[in-house]
């Protein structure tokens, strides 16, 4: 039996995988317990239908954004294009379903690949461009989807959208957020343990590796373009799997909320929760998911107390305002995102009352 | 053949407009190695000025553009202060999400205040600026575009090859740290570039307002049309911007008449990952050698 850690007063790591270790206390364990038994124990009988709606938008949003910043925060590649990945698998996931009448466990992985594969394709250009030409490139990328998500009507019935059969897990029927709520999270759980694992691998040491240096990683011996791809690709892997969620959770899709707007807002979520870390992520998400609500909430009640109906206020330009502001306020005053704010009031806590 | 010399007439003179827009772009570029998401936003900033006191304060016009255009470049110095000087030395990403976010913002606060209408200009310009080429005949505002563009090409190719302040934003551009420890004040140099390039792009948000009107969408769409026109001509290229920008305009129309009017907004950018793929320095940019 092995000794139980709690907080130490020191450091007395000894092997080097004793700093790999996801988490360095018990006590850490112990609440990761508490909140998975509250997340799946309490919260569903405790929320409204509103708040569990509110619930699984974050909860998709989450993991996009988890798979954003690993490309970003951990590979160094700012991609401008996660909304149409986002898309790309939400289209997968429909035309599997409908199509093919692939069943919705087969059809949300299935989808998860096939934006990998696009990912891929469109991370090709990292091979020779870096920096600010990538950025551009995937800028260009976020639009040559879009125009594909409208004008391939073939595949995608261009601006009618697509209608899903109902979702169907294991011959039973999910109806209802509830249900879509413990596959979300379910989900969410699995793709959190993944990233945060794959960071302690070989492969998340090379995307920090080319991170921190590409020049420096390539002379080590990382195959730069291999890795950078692979990023691309399991960075959209994410985004597509929450895109068929989503459209599950939906129903039926159109291409239009799959723009350049909601890249940046994916972006918003991964800078305002913090670069590199995966908890910050979720953070990011939200904050977003709830700035979003309470936005329109704010503006509901303002139109309908009747101080601004007039001027036909509408509640996108505040919701870009706000989007904008808070990147911008982040970015100048807490670089290092929510995630960095929660550890200064972890470590306020931990030492309490003597700190300093 | 009609149809040609229409298209070639038109393609030119939306090419030259992108062209326009795009040199306060490739000013910031070239200063401070900075790529401005929100360049659109201050096309359009300097638009909706123009528009505020022509139509509605009703000044005369001279009165109004330099008004629009001062208010412009004071802008331009208002924003390097606020949110820019701080990330003076910070990471690029961080630069670069600064200006997608400061995009998100004026946008909105434009929207806000002015909301998504289409605007238009009263009608000012003199008639003898339209340029006729037999059947195709030109309105006078891409004369006066054609006018205001080479006046600024052949300003800037001069401010940067011979005016100190020119030269000191060369060197900060090629290297932050080199020009700092030579002595040259970097800060001066971001703040004079910002507010340059808000101006230039001030006055081609005005001449674009001229042409479609004035709205937020419009010109922020031509702000990311921006990215083609530029890798083509090369980042740091004044003159291959107006080259590169005709090209694209070309292109478009081109596209567009031939092929079909859906394709014409996405072969700019279809372009844009090609080149970036063959010649990522573009036309005329200068080429960094890295093989990574």
């Amino acid at each position: 039996m092995r000794k139980i850690q709690l907080h130490p007063c020191g450091n007395f790591r000894e092997r080097y995988d004793q700093e790999l270790t996801v988490f360095s206390t018990d006590f850490g364990r112990l609440w990761a317990g508490i909140g998975l038994v509250i997340l799946f124990g309490f919260v569903p009988w405790l929320a409204g239908p509103y708040m569990m709606y509110i619930f699984n938008m974050i909860g998709i949003a989450a993991m996009a954004a988890i798979g954003l910043n690993i490309l970003i925060g951990f590979t160094g590649q700012i991609s401008l294009g996660h909304g149409a990945f986002f898309g790309v698998g939400a289209y997968a996931g429909a035309i599997f379903a409908t199509a093919l009448h692939l069943p919705m466990f087969v059809c949300v992985p299935a989808a998860g690949l096939v934006t990998a594969g696009v990912g891929m394709i469109f991370g090709i250009p990292s091979g020779r461009l870096k920096g600010l030409y990538l950025t551009i490139a995937t800028l260009a990328g976020q639009f040559i989807i879009e125009y594909l998500l409208v004008h391939w009507e073939s595949l995608t019935k261009g601006t009618m959208g697509i209608t899903l059969p109902p979702a169907r897990l294991l011959g039973l029927p999910v109806a209802g957020d509830t249900s879509f709520y413990y596959i979300i999270f379910i989900a969410l759980a699995g793709m959190v343990w993944i990233a945060i694992n794959l960071m302690r691998t070989r492969y998340g040491r090379a995307f920090i590796a080319i991170r921190d240096n590409d020049r420096a990683a390539e002379g080590m011996g990382i195959p730069i373009f291999g890795y950078k791809l692979l990023s691309f690709g399991i960075s959209s892997f994410y985004a597509g799997f929450a895109g068929a969620l989503w459209a599950f959770y939906m129903g039926s899709i159109t291409a239009e909320p799959f723009n350049l707007g909601l890249s940046v807002e994916y972006i918003a979520m991964v800078i305002i929760g913090g670069l590199g870390s995966i908890p910050g992520s979720i953070f990011g998400a939200v904050f977003i998911t709830l700035l979003n609500e309470t936005l329109r909430f704010a503006t509901e009640l303002l139109m309908n107390t009747g101080i601004v109906s007039q001027s036909g206020l509408n509640v996108a330009p505040l919701r870009e305002f706000v989007f904008g502001l808070s990147i911008v306020l982040f970015i100048l005053l807490e670089p290092r995102g929510l995630a960095e704010v929660w550890r200064i009031i972890r470590s306020g806590f931990r030492l309490w009352p003597f700190s300093y | 053949m009609d149809f040609f010399v229409q298209l070639l007439v038109g393609g030119l003179s939306v090419g030259f407009l992108y062209g326009l827009s795009a040199m306060g772009f490739v000013m910031i570029f070239k200063s401070s190695s900075v790529l401005n998401f929100a360049h659109g936003e201050l096309l359009a900033i300097g638009a909706y000025f123009f528009l505020a006191l022509a139509a509605w304060a009703k000044l005369p016009i001279p009165l109004v553009f330099l008004l629009a255009i001062g208010g412009c470049f004071l802008f331009g110095l208002m924003i390097e202060r606020i949110f820019l000087r701080p990330l003076i030395g910070e990471p690029l990403i961080f630069v670069i999400m600064l200006t997608v976010g400061l995009a998100a913002m004026f946008k909105g606060l434009i929207l806000l205040i002015w909301g998504g209408n289409l605007y238009t200009y009263p009608d000012f310009l003199p008639k003898a600026l339209a340029i006729r080429f037999g059947v195709v005949s030109v309105p006078p505002v891409y004369g006066a575009a054609l006018l205001i563009g080479t006046l600024f090409l052949i300003l800037f190719g001069l401010f940067f090859k011979f005016s100190s302040q020119g030269i000191y934003m060369r060197s900060v551009a090629d290297n932050q740290r080199a020009a700092l420890s030579l002595g040259v004040n970097v800060k001066r140099v971001f703040a004079l570039s910002w507010a340059i390039a808000a101006l230039v792009a001030g006055m081609s948000g005005i001449v674009l307002g001229i042409i479609n009107g004035v709205n937020v969408h419009n010109l922020s769409a031509i702000g990311l049309k921006v990215f083609p026109v530029v890798i083509l001509g090369g980042l740091d290229s004044i003159g291959g911007a107006i080259i590169g920008g005709i090209i694209i305009g070309l292109l478009e129309t081109f596209t567009g008449g031939y092929l079909s009017t859906s394709l014409r907004d996405v072969v700019p950018y279809i372009v844009l990952v090609l080149i970036l793929l063959i010649k990522p320095y573009g036309l005329f940019g200068l080429k960094e050698i890295e093989r990574v």
